[in-house]
């Protein structure tokens, strides 16, 4: 009835809540499949770094203190990104921060020509892997935002005092 | 307040289609808690089946003995007898650095911070000893022990110590009370004289692998230490490392089944993996006693830098692959398997690829027979290719494969998991569970991903998590014994048994035949 709603088509709202739920669905589940192995870490990943910043990524991989660290934003990133995107809470800071922590990903090991890592990847990958293709569809989704469509941040935006249709307005601007 | 007392006004002003579209995902997190409860249920349950049918513990291995520090006791003064290479790791493990390793360490950490070779050389604890006397033919080495001795930067704060007395002679340094023990870096040849010498003069001795250079060296140093009081110690520091001791839990714990094979292996491919070590450019007539050097060897030959400084590539001062790298693949079989000398050897190989005058081979392959224990072991060897091909016990219910890291895979045809395999609790195409060294507990579902990441060396191993030198543990065993009684980790007894065992695979390649132990005379036939 709002203005908002029909901003979009219906099969435009499906397709980008579709989105939104599964990339979160997938943040989510890396999340959680990470913080209940106890022999989790990101040290082989990062030791296994190649391009402008490796030198970087291996530093980290090889301190302890900094490694705890590493692992505990990694993890915890990831469980609140993908939170934020299936309950549709404060949206677009998470898919801006899950969209910060996939170039992470993406900068410490780019499957760019020549570079070869040590990791098993389950497909075949140059330049553009799954992970930029998600990052790609998190900017879909900062353009796009489905704030209109669903989502708990319409009662973060009541709560803060809003009307619900000034807080859609925003939310579609 | 006044924004507050708003608020939930502000609640109401949500329509009842409003909340609806806010909590209109909450049926796919529902689908997403079930399904991911039910993969953990699932994981947890093939863990559990897999840990309990193995009887395994999940945490580090059963025997750390340094895993009670006890006080250092008395000082205990050091006699380091050859100060080449290996010497030298010695006395730095030992806890005495030479400054311009330090040095090289500080330059190495600036061009790369990940470096830790300093920190666990500082970290180590200090064991109390001095490095009271060193003896080395070559002038430069003995200066370099001296120096080593005085060292200021010493692991775990360790004072600074008054400089070691060089002996041109061994023999006059076992006669110094100064030195209650020592350690023998020098080349195979020397071995068996010095060992018995000590031991008569009741030193304790640590010795460099392989204990000695010929079987007959071998029976006199055994009885020799057998007929004294001496802490005997040989030198191999996999008796330290985590994954071989987790190793031999899993073979007590039988989830192999009946092993038939075990295949070791060797594979370099640098020159100076095949023994092609730098000549030093001081090296000369004049700064190396030459004659002394070689005075044990059956054959003597005038001045020469390649015989003295790569001296593994002739008989006459070692045995090449057999005493070098053989014996520490035996001697991490014997270590889980108990296994002890074989039945017989066969051996073959050559000089195939190293045509630098050296009298060893560079590819070396012996096939030692158990026929007591229903099982073969192979030794395959070559200096000229590095496809790293692993140690594996390979039992009827499962394999095992030992590196830095263990891995456990479940045969697809055995008998004791069948059950679980038919089930798809266990998973022939992948490790039944993997140990790495350094990180807690056994992992029993795990991605390939990880997998991959898992091995790496045996020069460092960890203790509770701590990158710790594992050579820095075995003389650690070593003083421990010296200090408080106890065998040490890699005593005469298991000593005799790598030497002949390594002998046996010399005598068959030199005799080109199969030769036998005989036990009750106890001699190579």
């Amino acid at each position: 009835m709002t203005q908002a709603e029909h901003t979009y088509t219906k099969f435009q709202a499906t397709a980008l809540v579709v989105l939104q739920l599964f990339i979160g669905w997938h943040f989510l589940y890396e999340g959680f499949a990470k913080l209940l192995n106890p022999h989790w870490t990101a040290a082989g990943y990062l030791a296994d770094s190649q391009w402008w910043f490796s030198g970087l990524f291996v530093r980290l991989a090889a301190s302890p203190a900094a490694l705890t660290v590493v692992d505990f934003l990694n993890v915890w990133g990831l469980v609140a990104i993908g939170a934020g995107l299936m309950l549709g809470l404060l949206t677009r800071y998470a898919a801006m921060a899950g969209i910060a922590l996939l170039l992470l990903y993406y900068v410490a090991a780019p499957p760019f020509a020549g570079y070869v890592y040590g990791a098993p990847t389950e497909g075949s990958y140059l330049v553009v892997n799954k992970i930029l293709i998600e990052t790609a569809a998190l900017m879909v989704l900062v353009a796009f935002p489905t704030r209109g469509v669903f989502g708990l941040d319409r009662l973060v935006a009541a709560w803060r005092g809003k009307s619900e249709a000034q807080s859609l307005k925003q939310a579609t601007a | 307040m006044n924004d507050q007392s708003q608020k939930p006004e502000h609640w109401t002003n949500i329509s009842r289609r409003g909340w609806l579209k806010a909590l209109a995902s909450l049926p796919v997190v529902g689908v997403f808690f079930y399904n991911f409860l039910k993969k953990k249920a699932k994981d947890d349950a093939a863990q559990e089946a897999i840990m309990s049918e193995l009887r395994v513990r999940e945490g580090g291995p059963a025997f750390i003995p340094e895993a009670v520090s006890r006080p250092p006791g008395d000082r205990i003064g050091i006699g380091i007898i050859g100060m080449g290479g290996e010497g030298e790791a010695l006395v730095r493990h030992a806890g005495f650095a030479h400054p311009e390793w330090i040095d090289e360490s500080h330059e190495e950490l600036k061009e790369n911070p990940a470096s830790k070779r300093l920190e666990t050389y500082l970290n180590q604890e200090d064991l109390n000893i001095a490095i009271t006397a060193a003896c080395d033919v070559f002038d430069v080495r003995a200066d370099r022990a001296i120096a080593a001795s005085q060292a200021e930067v010493r692991s775990g704060g360790g004072p600074a110590l008054g400089p070691a007395t060089r002996y041109r002679r061994y023999t006059e340094m076992l006669e110094s009370p100064d030195v209650d023990a020592v350690i023998i870096a020098t080349p195979d040849h020397w071995h068996s004289r010095m060992t018995i010498d000590a031991a008569a003069m009741g030193k304790h001795v640590y010795c460099e692998k392989c204990l000695t250079r010929t079987e007959d060296e071998a029976h006199a140093v055994y009885d020799a230490v057998k007929n004294s009081d001496i802490v005997f110690q040989l030198g191999h520091q996999n008796r330290q490392s985590e994954s071989h001791s987790k190793a031999s839990e899993v073979i007590d714990a039988d989830i192999l089944g009946p092993i038939t094979l075990v295949e070791a292996t060797t594979n370099r491919n640098t020159t100076w993996g095949a023994w092609v070590w730098d000549i030093h450019e001081d090296g000369n007539p004049q700064t190396i006693d030459w004659e002394h050097f070689q005075e044990p060897a059956p054959n003597k030959v005038p001045f020469n830098l390649e015989r003295f400084f790569r001296w593994r590539c002739w008989f006459d001062y070692g045995t090449g692959l057999a005493g070098d790298l053989l014996s520490h693949e035996y001697d991490a079989v014997n270590q889980a398997l108990q296994c002890g000398i074989p039945h017989s050897a066969f051996a073959s190989g050559g000089i195939y690829y190293f045509k630098d005058g050296r009298d060893v081979p560079d590819v070396f392959q012996v096939v030692y027979e158990y026929p007591d224990r229903d099982m073969t072991f192979v030794y395959s060897a070559t200096l000229a290719n590095s496809n790293y091909r692993g140690l594996k016990f390979m039992g009827h219910d499962a394999t095992m494969e030992v590196s830095g890291t263990l891995s456990v895979t479940a045969e697809r045809d055995s008998t004791r998991y069948k059950d679980k395999i038919e089930e798809k609790i266990i998973d022939p195409a992948r490790p039944m569970f993997t140990y790495r060294a350094g990180f807690k507990g056994i992992d029993a579902v795990t991605s390939a991903t990880e997998q991959y990441f898992a091995s790496r060396g045996l020069l460092y191993t960890y203790r509770e998590g701590r990158r710790v030198s594992a050579y820095h543990l075995l003389i650690k065993d070593w003083l421990d014994c010296i200090r408080y009684g106890g065998e040490p980790a890699c005593n005469i007894e298991r000593a005799i048994e790598e030497a002949i065992t390594c002998h046996m695979a010399t005598r068959s390649l030199e005799e080109g035949r199969l030769v036998k132990w005989d036990p009750v005379q106890r001699r190579i036939v």
